[in-house]
Formats: C-alpha cells, structure tokens, sequence
C-alpha cells in the first residue's frame, strides 16, 4: 500500500487482493461446530469479557453458507464424521478450519472405538489449538493466526491450499 | 427402610426371588427374569417405587448366565432405594419394562446397544449411542478399546411408512387445533433436523421432525454423537485415573462431577472424606451449580429471543471461572476433587473474593429478572411450553430441577445427605407448571440458594486435615514421597496399580446441577474398574422430549430443549 501525500485529495494505490484480503481478515464470519467441553469455551470467547468482535470476527453463523471460519469445538465422533464432512462442503470458498483443543487436533484423551483421532481425517484444518479445552486467550490467537494466513493467501481456495484433500 | 422393603418382598414373593445382597447399605434382590415385571409391577404399584433411574449391564464372560441387568428403583415418598438384578445369556431375552416405566425405554436400548442384551416387546429396540452400522456390542469385555467402526453416512429416522402414517393421522386434526388441512399428503409434509449442528441445540444432538407447517407431527431424538466412551474408558484406566474423564462429563459443572464421583469410590472403600474436603465439596459442588444454571438459563433466554440477559449472566460464570482456576488450574476441566481428599486447599482470599462475586451474581440476576418476569414476550415464549405432569416426570426418571418444577419438592441433598449437607439451612424452590417458564425460574431461584449455602459454609468452614490418612486410598504428602522410602513406594504402587478397591459393588450418587448424578461402581478387587455406569441426569430427561414437543410448533421445542439443560457430555458419555 502506498499514500499519495503530494496530492490535494489523499488516496491510497494498492492492489485488489491485498485490499480484499485486508477487509477478509477483519470480517471472519465463524461457524461453531460446537460438539463438546471446547463449545463453552467458545461461548466464552464471544461473551463480553474476552470479547471475540475486537478481532472483527463476532458474527457467528450456523448456516455454513454464510460462514468463512468453521471452528470445530470438541470431539469428533465417528458417527459426527460424515456430518462434519458435509457441513464443511457446504461452506462457500474461500474457508478456512480452526481444531479447537486436544480432541478436534488428535482424539485427545479419547483412544478408543468410538472417537475420530483428530478432526483432520476428514476435512483439511489450517489451524490447531492446544488445550483441553483451550482457553479463550488460546482460541483469540489462534483466529489472529488464520488472520496472518487470509492476508497472505485470501484469494487461493481451500482445495488448492491443500491439495488431494478436498473432493472438487 | 429398604431392608423392610425387602422383608416385604421375600413374602410377597417367596421363592422367585433368588437371592438378596446387602452392600454399602443397598439392598439388591436378584429375582428370575420371567418375575421381573411382575415384581417391578408390584414395586411400582404398592411399594411407592415411583422411579426407575436406571438400567445398568454388567458382563461376566466366565458365567453361564453372563449377562447381568440391573434395575434401579428410588421410592422418593418413601425415601427408598432398592435394586432388582435379573441375570441373561445371549439369545435369551428379558421382558421389556417399558410399559411400567417409561424412562426404561432409552436405559433397555442402552444395554442393548452396549451388551446385546435383547428386550423382548420392547417398542423400539435399535442402538441408541453406537451409530448405525456399529458392528459388535462395545461394552462386551472381549470388544477392544480401540477398535473403531466408521460410519458412512446418517441414518434417517423416518421411512416412508412413517411419514404416511403421521399424513394419515395429521388428516384428522382439526384447523382449529393446529393442522390447516382436511387432507394431508405425505408429500405435504416436511422432514427437518434439528441437529446435530444447530444454534439451538446447545451440543451434538438431533431431533428429525416431521413437519406440517410450523407443527411438529411427529418427531425422533437421536443421541450418541458425542459418545466418546466414558464408561469403556473407565474401566481401561486405574479408579483414580478417572477422575479426569468426569470433568468432561457435564463439563458445564465440572467440580461437582469430580465430588460425586470421588464419594462413589470413596463409598467402595468405605472411607469418609474428611470434614474440611466435605466443606470445599459443598462450596465448589454449589459454584458449580450456579454456573450450569448461569449457563442454561442464558442459552435458554438467547433461544428465545432475549440476548440481552446473556451477556449479565455470563459475565458472572467468567468471574467464578477466574476463582476456579484459581483453586484446580483449569477454568472448565477441573479435576480437583481426589479420592479421599481434594488435590488443593483452597487459597488464600477465597472467601472474600467468592463473597463479592455472589453479590456480584445477585445484581445480574436480579437484572435478568427484570427484563424477562413480565415481558410479554418471554412469558408467551415459555408458560405452557413444554409443560410435563408430575407423573409422567417421575415416569420418564426426572430429578432435578426439571422435576422440582413440576411442584415435587425432591432434592437429594435433603433426602440423602452427603458431604454434611445436613448442615445447612437452606430451601427446595419448585414451580407449579412442570413449563419451560418453571424451569428457568427453579433455577433462577436455586442459584439464591445455592449462595446461602456457599456462604454459611465459608463461614463455618473446618480447620483439620484436607486429605483422609489412609495412604491405601490417598497419596501421602509430598515430603514423605520425597524423603522417605515408604512414602516413595506407596506413592509409585498407587499411581501405576491404583488403588485397591475392595471387590464389590455401590452406588454413589448426589445431586448434580440437572438432577441425580449417580456412579454404578463394580470391582473386582483390582487397581481398575470392572464396570462404572454413570447415570447422567439428562439422559433420561431427554428421552421424554419428543413427547413434550410433538404437536407443537418448532419455536415452542426450541424453548422447550433450552429449558431442559441437556449437556451433550454427560449424555452421551
């Protein structure tokens, strides 16, 4: 981005994508998957305290079509599986997955015949978050990492970014 | 008491009851599976046995008869406890006792589900925790832990028989009633979930709802997609490992799972925390029940339409959060109560600090109850939704604050005290309704209670030991682990063996923020479980809410699933 400060009247020369992407990353719309112990967490993170709209990203959306952010709060069981695979499909391009705690990353403390070992199996996640469940503060980082991510590569759909992942 | 219950009984019916065990001061008949509901019948009928909380398997590979059913009774006029036991084998069905009780109907597809055990003339046998194209019974002790089974896709609830049935039925309902047509179709009618990813929900549940119009005809819950084997769990780790898989149960009131679960063991051991762990057990257990209710009524207000009261209400569980990491470490999964003890004392400035946020509390809901006891809109919303008769609640196993709103004043912290909640002063609201809008407002007036009683036990709290002595079942302090080679040996048997917990089995149970919370605790004399079935409060209170919602409109079963505080965690375990 550059100013003109020569000119009577200010204005700012840059290129489409970073002024798309600049507006993106300010305005993520997030979709809680919230399935479990992290879904309270969530709620936290939105109430007033920690206050998720300072990251311009308060406008949770359960219709995956309205949303860009899926976070997927909580375990994923094998018969939530298929479920979590169509939700995200529904979701318009570009999007971007947060795992939010131990479950959603890896199956967490859940070894056994009924937990997916981590929500990756099935759809691509961009980022993951440690805890069990992860505090708000956690999660808060976590969006301004998928912030960093949507500045650099906004444009560039979700199958691209993660090749062989994402059934066209 | 329940002694001469069973006195009663053994004359009444002799012979067919084949054996009567006393342990931990539950009584247990065993009686012949063709009795069984004859005698629960008569149970039900003239002994006040009100209640079945549970249906509990057990599998004994070894035996002849390797399936082992337990049914758990709670007489709540007589104040009485009593288990009915039958035994089985594969092939050999049991009677359904769906038709005396209903809560029967999801704790026999449970055992079903898990074990395989068949109920004959049961209405609707299929699984209910393990998804559709499950393979194998889990809880079977030759299933490996770690064997998972994808599921490809999911199961529709309703056929097309089902939808022409509920067309044929919906043909009948006059206008005025609520269906609009004289004919319906089947391809009228419209099949939507509700669930498993929904604003409303408040967790991985689903509710498929055959609508005409806005009117739901017919709808089928469907559970089990959290279902992250707690019980499967517990029985691979050591009893203490357990504790932390608790939290995670109804991870709304974390604290009050660890306490509960803690006296259940502890009652296996027979050994009694000691005076001052009993009094932070009361503090926390109460904390947490203010913030489960903090929770359910805010989600519940937000459903209807009222997102103002959220942001008072959840202000007041984020600051008893920061207090709750203070004591644990950890705001939401606690795991601070131990077997014999409590891991940390409290700290120091905690009484003060809990004082001011409950006064804190009482402003924002006092606010909360401005806006919502008589506006119109809420009141509309929720008096008259969702509403159950004391019968049917008992019926259907309700405990809690869903019971108590139906006018029964049943707490079990007044009928079975424990951790010394005899001690304290304090009262049972109710409602009158049995409503949505009765539900909010026992809770709204329980968090006030729950506040005396924190407050009057902060007041008297005990000095004395936080831990009990007994280094078979605790781990002993941390200078004899460290300098002393008796202490270093009992700590490395307790952690890598567990605790010996004398073989046998007990019930703990206490009243969690949504009802009983009850841990079925079977050893064999090892450091791990043989079996540890948790009677979560809202599993059964779920069951009965399709029949609170069916012929109803699809805003009334939101409000109606908000009111009834169903945590996805403990439900499906």
């Amino acid at each position: 981005m550059a100013v003109d400060l020569e000119s009577p009247s200010n204005y700012l020369t840059t290129r489409l994508r970073q002024a798309v992407n600049w507006g993106r990353k300010y305005s993520l719309w997030p979709l809680p998957f919230g399935v479990a112990c992290c879904a309270i967490e969530f709620m936290s993170t939105v109430s007033s305290y920690n206050d998720i709209s300072r990251f311009g990203a308060e406008l949770v959306r359960f219709s995956p079509r309205q949303s860009d952010m899926m976070i997927i709060a909580g375990t994923i069981s094998y018969k939530q599986a298929p479920i979590l695979k169509t939700i995200y499909e529904q979701m318009a391009e570009p999007k971007w997955v947060i795992a939010m705690g131990a479950c959603a990353s890896s199956g967490g403390f859940y070894n056994n015949y009924s937990t997916l070992q981590g929500a990756d199996h099935v759809i691509p996640v961009d980022v993951y978050v440690a805890g069990c469940p992860p505090t708000p503060e956690n999660l808060l980082f976590a969006l301004t990492q998928i912030q960093e991510k949507v500045e650099k590569e906004g444009l560039v759909p979700a199958a691209e970014r993660h090749p062989g992942r994402i059934e066209a | 008491m329940s002694q001469k219950l069973v006195d009663k009984l053994q004359q009444e019916f002799g012979a067919d009851i084949l054996a009567v065990s006393s342990q931990h001061g539950d009584e247990t008949i065993t009686v012949d599976k063709d009795k069984l509901l004859v005698v629960l019948n008569h149970l039900r009928d003239h002994e006040g046995c009100e209640q079945l909380s549970d249906v509990v398997g057990v599998h004994y590979p070894d035996r002849d008869q390797e399936f082992e059913v337990n049914y758990l009774l709670r007489s709540w006029q007589n104040n009485v406890r009593l288990r009915v036991r039958v035994h089985t084998t594969e092939g050999e069905a049991i009677d359904s006792a769906t038709g005396i009780y209903k809560s029967a109907d999801w704790a026999e597809r449970e055992v079903y589900d898990l074990f395989g055990v068949d109920f004959a003339d049961h209405p609707d046998l299929r699984r209910i925790l393990c998804h559709h194209e499950f393979e194998g019974h889990p809880l079977r002790k030759d299933y490996p832990i770690e064997q998972g089974q994808e599921c490809s896709r999911p199961e529709h609830l309703f056929n097309d028989e089902d939808i022409a049935r509920a067309a044929r039925r919906a043909s009948g309902i006059k206008p005025e009633v609520g269906g609009a047509h004289d004919e319906v179709h089947p391809s009228d009618l419209l099949t939507v979930n509700l669930g498993p990813s929904h604003p409303a929900t408040h967790g991985a549940l689903r509710v498929e709802c055959l609508l005409d119009g806005e009117n739901i005809l017919e709808a089928k819950s469907e559970i089990g997609y959290i279902h992250r084997c707690f019980e499967k769990e517990a029985e691979d780790h050591t009893w203490a490992q357990v504790m932390p898989y608790t939290d995670r149960l109804n991870y709304c009131s974390a604290m009050a799972n660890n306490a509960i679960y803690a006296l259940a063991v502890e009652k296996m051991c027979g050994v009694e925390a000691t005076p001052r762990a009993n009094a932070i057990r009361v503090i926390v257990s109460e904390l947490s029940r203010i913030i489960d209710h903090l929770v359910c009524v805010c989600a519940n207000l937000v459903d209807v339409g009222a997102l103002t009261n959220y942001w008072y209400l959840y202000n007041t569980r984020e600051s008893i959060y920061q207090s709750l990491e203070g004591l644990c470490g950890s705001r939401l999964t606690t795991n601070y109560a131990r077997i014999g003890g409590m891991s940390h004392d409290l700290y120091d400035g905690f009484a003060d600090e809990i004082r001011t946020k409950l006064d804190e509390m009482v402003v924002g809901n006092n606010e909360v109850m401005k806006l919502i006891a008589r506006n119109r809109i809420f009141l509309d919303r929720t008096v008259g939704v969702g509403a159950i008769s004391q019968e049917d609640a008992l019926s259907w196993g309700f405990t809690g604050p869903c019971l108590r709103a139906t006018g029964l004043a049943h707490d079990l912290r007044k009928s079975a005290p424990y951790f010394g909640y005899e001690q304290y002063e304090f009262e049972i609201p109710t409602g009158t309704d049995g409503d949505s809008h009765d539900r909010i407002m026992v809770r709204m007036a329980e968090m006030v209670q729950s506040r005396a009683i924190i407050l009057q036990a902060l007041d008297n709290l005990p000095d004395g030991p936080l831990n009990i002595e007994d280094h078979s079942v605790i781990i002993p302090p941390k200078e004899k682990v460290y300098n002393t080679i008796e202490g270093a040996m009992n700590q490395f048997k307790l952690v890598y063996e567990g605790i010996q917990v004398p073989a046998g089995e007990g019930y703990g149970f206490g009243e969690g923020a949504n009802g009983e919370l009850g841990f079925f605790c079977v050893s064999d004399g090892t450091g791990h479980a043989y079996r540890i079935k948790v009677r979560p409060p809202c599993f059964p209170i779920f069951s009965a809410f399709t029949t609170l919602v069916q012929g109803r409109m699809i805003p009334d079963a939101i409000a109606t699933l908000g009111s009834l505080n169903i945590i996805a965690g403990e439900l499906d375990r």
